[in-house]
């Protein structure tokens, strides 16, 4: 379910209501995003397009707690993020937010395994049960036989995917993904949206993605696209029901 | 332990400016280590001077004498348990060039009062023995292959003519920084042979009962001697040791100053070092933070980069320093104290860290403030 008129039933895991965010440049005041409203259930596919500056990239921020609104509210399985001390959102992001970004952002002078280990650093789990979980997430984007390959060592595609990996491993409760496909090929491009297409299908993670591609688009099941601040509905992708 | 990979890693990002920063740490640690022992030669002994000891000198100059008599008349002043005393001689070894301290000493009361400089038994009582008899410490007997029985012949500046001695006794310090360059030979030969200052001294040594009388102690002594032809000036062991360096000129100000320059220049290029490496590395801090490292998470690793570059570097300077002062005197007898004790190493290590900590404070500020949305656009 995946509505923008504010009248969600109140189960959605992302409920946005009256969102506004507005940045000052010089003496301008900015209006990026007006009384915006969204809601999304579990395991949805949402894509979100618009014109550059249209307010995709700042939505998403908010959505992941990198940003905060200058009014409205934002509840994400019940937490209303908005609200939180920096502290508290930093901990709520590293529980909750798995965030990929069109240009990847691994370090690199740590191998694709230690990239993916990164958040699984600030939690209590033991050394053994980081490699597990490590493990598993290359493994699920393909890529156990790269664990110890530096970035540079990596095609875009593979670097992506390993990205992706450092995203699920923590088993975020949703992901965000900021135009995963913008510095890719075609070909990898078509095998990092199968991979989330397979993320949101087969494991029910729920996947909020900005993009400029119809073609990554496609495969989502709500396209909404973001014009002069507001959401509007651009009707079902090709990835299932709106 | 499971960050210090991720601390590592950093640190190995760009080798070549952290092994030079590593070294810039290192070249001020090893010339702060070569000031400290310069300034400590110069001392005369500044540092491990007694606190429960002060010297009587003429209140004129320290080159004026003080009477014989005064010896008695301070034994018998409340507070003091032991007096002795001593003359400079300014004597001339073979050439000029082989300059080394040589005092002559009242035989029967230096050695009870100074008790840092340890003589074997048997060398001792074969010193007493012989008028002509000298002590020569373990540095200066290595410097010039000096032996027991050896006769040494000094040239006379002060009182001229040659002066013989005999090599009765080699002393050791008991703690490492004691100075053992002079030669310490019996004020009884020097009064005998001398045709001028006879029934003088150079200074009075007094030891106290307690350091807590210093203060009474001396103002005792200076209003006892007032008004009379020798009025004494009563100052602290480190402080005589320190007046008596500062003839040479003011060492300390100029040990102060070069080291200040030193760490100063120091602290800029750490500090844009690790700007530098904050700035080149601004989107992956913010990866971090967006992963779930807090602020403060982040500002530590960044201090715990500064603080192992500048511990490194500092420990590697500091122990090259003790290495180089081990090897003695390198001016062959102008430093003779030329020493780097443990004490002056741990504060060395401390002013590196502190640097370290100065440093690296701001950048790491920088990317503690960071904000990730406004990093992320820098990609």
């Amino acid at each position: 379910m995946v509505k923008v008129d504010g009248k969600g039933n109140g189960t959605s895991l992302v409920q946005v209501r009256e969102l506004d965010k507005k940045y000052q440049r010089g003496s301008e005041e900015i209006h990026v995003l007006q009384g915006l409203n969204l809601d999304v259930g579990s395991g949805e596919f949402v894509a979100f397009m618009g014109p550059s500056g249209s307010g995709k990239t700042t939505l998403l921020n908010l959505l992941g707690g990198l940003d905060l609104p200058t009014s409205g509210s934002i509840k994400v399985a019940g937490d209303e993020i908005t609200r939180m001390s920096a502290n508290k959102l930093t901990a709520w992001r590293a529980r909750h937010v798995g965030f990929i970004f069109q240009m990847y952002n691994l370090i690199p002078v740590l191998t694709a395994f230690q990239n993916v280990e990164l958040p699984l650093l600030l939690t209590k789990l033991s050394k053994a049960d980081r490699k597990k979980h490590v493990e598993t997430a290359l493994a699920m984007v393909g890529l156990a036989d790269r664990m110890n390959h530096y970035p540079r060592q990596l095609s875009g595609g593979q670097e992506q995917r390993v990205a992706i990996a450092r995203a699920i491993v923590a088993d975020a409760t949703f992901l965000l993904a900021d135009e995963p496909t913008g510095d890719l090929d075609r070909r990898s491009a078509g095998e990092i949206m199968e991979l989330l297409d397979r993320l949101v299908h087969e494991h029910g993670k729920t996947l909020l993605m900005v993009t400029h591609d119809p073609r990554a688009a496609e495969r989502a099941h709500v396209v909404l696209h973001l014009d002069k601040g507001v959401l509007v509905e651009g009707g079902a992708g090709g990835g299932g029901e709106a | 332990m499971k960050f210090f990979r991720l601390i590592w890693v950093n640190l190995l990002r760009k080798k070549i400016r952290t092994t030079l920063t590593i070294g810039s740490f290192m070249v001020a640690l090893f010339l702060y280590g070569l000031l400290v022992a310069i300034r400590a030669a110069f001392g005369g002994g500044a540092d491990v001077a007694g606190v429960d000891r002060l010297n009587v000198i003429n209140k004129t100059s320290l080159i004026m004498p003080l009477p014989f008599s005064y010896g008695e008349r301070l034994a018998g002043m409340p507070g003091i348990t032991g007096v002795t005393f001593a003359t400079w001689f300014g004597g001339v070894y073979q050439d000029e060039k082989n300059f080394f301290p040589q005092f002559a000493v009242e035989q029967d009361t230096w050695l009870k009062v100074y008790s840092e400089f340890v003589v074997p038994e048997a060398e001792r009582k074969a010193f007493l023995a012989d008028r002509q008899g000298c002590l020569v410490g373990r540095k200066l007997a290595k410097r010039f292959g000096f032996k027991v029985g050896d006769r040494i012949p000094l040239r006379g500046t002060i009182w001229t003519g040659t002066w013989e001695f005999n090599v009765r006794g080699i002393y050791e310090g008991n703690r490492p920084e004691v100075d053992t360059t002079p030669l310490l030979f019996r004020y009884d030969y020097l009064e005998e042979r001398r045709n001028f200052g006879k029934g003088t001294v150079g200074w009075y040594v007094v030891k106290l009962a307690s350091p807590d009388d210093a203060v009474k102690v001396t103002k005792a002594i200076d209003d006892a001697f007032a008004n009379s032809p020798y009025e004494t000036l009563t100052q602290t062991e480190k402080a005589f040791a320190a007046s008596f360096a500062k003839q040479m000129g003011n060492i300390e100000f100029l040990v102060l100053v070069i080291g200040s320059v030193v760490f100063f220049t120091l602290l800029l290029v750490a500090g844009n070092t690790m700007a530098i490496a904050v700035r080149e590395r601004t989107p992956e801090l913010a990866v971090l933070k967006t992963v779930g490292f807090t602020d403060l998470g982040v500002l530590g690793l960044v201090m715990a980069e500064t603080l192992i570059i500048a511990g490194q570097g500092g420990v590697i300077g500091l122990l090259l320093a003790k290495f180089f002062t081990l090897g003695g005197d390198p001016t062959g007898g102008f430093l003779g104290n030329f020493y780097l004790g443990w004490g002056s190493l741990g504060l060395g290590l401390v002013l590196a860290v502190a640097v370290g900590i100065v440093s690296g404070i701001l950048p790491a500020v920088s990317a503690m403030r960071l904000r990730v949305v406004d990093a992320l656009r820098r990609v």
